[in-house]
C-alpha cells in the first residue's frame, strides 16, 4: 500500500513564477521568501516521492462560472499549463497519474464526497508555481513525481466550509493509503495566506490571523473548523480563503505530524507568503 | 437569495462577497474577461473594444466601467477579480497597480502600504 510522507504548503503568487524565471533568489525583496525553500528541497531529495497530490484553486483558467465544481480532481495523463491572460511562457506538460486519480475518485465518492472528474484540465499558477518552487526546473526535474491536481472552488461563494475542507482531506488520506502500490506520496496545499486583491480593502494583510492559522494547522486543525467562511473572508481577506487548500492538505496527513520547516514573510506581491512542511509521524 | 441568519452576508467594509447574485449580475463581463486568457482575444478586444463588448452582451454600466478602466465599478457591476486580472493583463498592470487604482494610491504608495503590515 502507498505511504503518505507528509504535506507542504506554500503561497502560489504569479509573481513568484516570474522571479524564478529571472533567478531573483538573492534579490533583497525576494530573498526572505526563497530562503524558506532549501529545507523543503533537502526533504524532497531525501524522500523522493513518487506521486504529488497538488491541492490548489483554479483562478479562471481551467474553469469558468458556466460550470463551477466545488471539488474537482484531474484524471488525465498530463496537465498543460496555459496562458492565463498575461502572455507568460507556458511550461512543458506535467505528467499525470490517472490510475491514482481514479482510485482517489472511487474511494472519495464511496465516502460520500461528490467529485467532478476531469480528463482534461489546464492548470494555472496555483498548481504550477508550487511545483516550480519545490522541484526546480519543473516539470523537467529528474525527481518530478507524477501529479494529481485537486482544485477547490474559492472563486464564487458559497465556497466549502473549513470543516468540509478538513474532512475532504481525511477522506483523501484514506484513499491514498489504500492505493495498492508500494509508493510514496506527498500532498501540497497551495495558496494564501492573508491577502485581498479586490475592492477598497485591496492590500489587506492580517499577520495575527495568519499566525493563528499557522499555529493551529500543525497541532490542532479542528480548532480552525470553528472559523466561519465569512470570518475567513473578513480575517484572511477575500482571497485568503485559499487557506481551505491548507485545510484539505492537513486533513490527509492524519493526527500526528512533525513540523520540519516554516517560513512567513510580508509582503510578496499583495500577499502574506507562508510555507510549511509537515511530515507524517511514523 | 439573501439568507437571513446564515453566515454569509455580514458586512465587511471594502469587500464584495462574490456570491450567486453577483455571479449572475456579472456573467457577461466575467465571460468576456475569461476570454482574455487567449492572446487572439486580447488582440481582438484591443482592435475594437466596443465591438468586442457588444459581442459578449455587456450592459451599459459594465461597458462604461471598462471604458473608464474603473476596477471598483467593474466589481460593483459583478466583475470578479480573478477574471478582471486578465483584463488588467492586457494593459500589463500588476496587482499593485490594480490595488492602487482601487484605493486611491499610487503604485509606490500601495507597495508601501503592503510592506507596512509586516
Ligand atoms: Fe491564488
Amino acid at each position: 500500500m502507498a505511504t503518505v510522507l507528509g504535506g507542504i504548503t506554500t503561497s502560489h503568487i504569479p509573481a513568484v513564477g516570474n522571479a524564478i524565471q529571472k533567478e531573483l533568489y538573492d534579490d533583497p525583496y525576494w530573498k526572505p521568501f526563497f530562503d524558506g525553500y532549501p529545507k523543503v528541497h533537502a526533504w524532497i531529495q531525501e524522500h523522493k516521492p513518487d506521486y504529488v497530490i497538488n491541492i490548489y484553486n483554479d483562478h479562471g483558467l481551467g474553469f469558468f462560472l458556466d460550470r463551477m465544481p466545488t471539488f474537482a480532481i484531474g484524471a488525465a495523463h498530463e496537465y498543460k499549463n496555459e496562458d492565463e491572460g498575461w502572455g507568460l511562457p507556458s511550461l512543458d506538460p506535467f505528467p499525470g497519474a490517472p490510475e491514482l486519480s481514479w482510485h482517489i475518485i472511487e474511494s472519495m465518492v464511496a465516502d460520500h464526497f461528490d467529485i467532478t472528474s476531469c480528463q482534461e484540465l489546464a492548470v494555472d499558477h496555483g498548481f504550477v508555481v508550487p511545483m516550480q518552487l519545490f522541484w526546480p526546473g519543473a516539470p523537467n526535474n529528474p525527481d518530478m513525481p507524477k501529479a494529481v491536481p485537486i482544485s477547490a472552488n474559492t472563486v464564487q461563494h458559497p465556497i466549502p466550509t473549513l470543516a468540509r475542507a478538513l474532512d475532504f482531506g481525511k477522506a483523501l488520506g484514506k484513499a491514498l493509503r489504500s492505493f495498492p502500490e508500494d509508493a510514496k506520496i506527498v500532498i501540497l496545499g497551495t495558496g494564501g495566506l492573508s491577502h485581498q486583491l479586490d475592492g477598497a480593502r485591496a492590500g489587506f494583510i492580517n499577520k495575527d490571523f495568519d499566525q493563528y492559522c499557522l499555529e493551529n494547522i500543525v497541532s490542532n486543525p479542528e480548532e480552525l473548523t470553528k472559523v466561519t467562511r465569512m470570518e475567513l473572508v473578513e480575517k484572511a481577506g477575500a482571497q485568503g480563503t485559499e487557506f481551505l487548500m491548507w485545510m484539505m492538505m492537513r486533513g490527509a496527513l492524519g493526527d500526528e505530524v512533525n513540523e520540519i520547516t516554516r517560513n512567513y514573510h510580508i509582503p510578496i506581491s499583495n500577499t502574506a507568503a507562508g510555507t510549511l512542511l509537515l511530515e507524517c509521524a511514523a | 437569495m439573501d439568507q437571513p441568519g446564515y453566515d454569509y452576508h455580514i458586512d465587511i467594509p471594502g469587500t464584495t462577497i462574490f456570491d450567486g447574485k453577483m455571479a449572475m449580475k456579472g456573467y457577461a463581463l466575467n465571460k468576456m474577461c475569461y476570454s482574455f486568457n487567449k492572446a487572439e482575444n486580447r488582440d481582438a478586444f484591443a482592435a475594437d473594444e466596443e465591438g468586442y463588448m457588444a459581442k459578449y452582451g455587456l450592459n451599459e454600466g459594465q461597458k462604461q466601467a471598462i471604458r473608464d478602466r474603473n476596477i471598483l465599478k467593474m466589481i460593483e457591476e459583478g466583475g470578479n477579480i480573478y477574471y478582471l486580472a486578465k483584463f488588467a493583463g492586457i494593459f500589463k498592470l500588476s496587482v499593485q497597480d490594480v490595488g492602487g487604482m482601487q484605493t486611491g494610491k499610487t503604485t509606490e504608495e500601495f507597495k508601501e502600504f503592503l510592506a507596512s503590515q509586516a
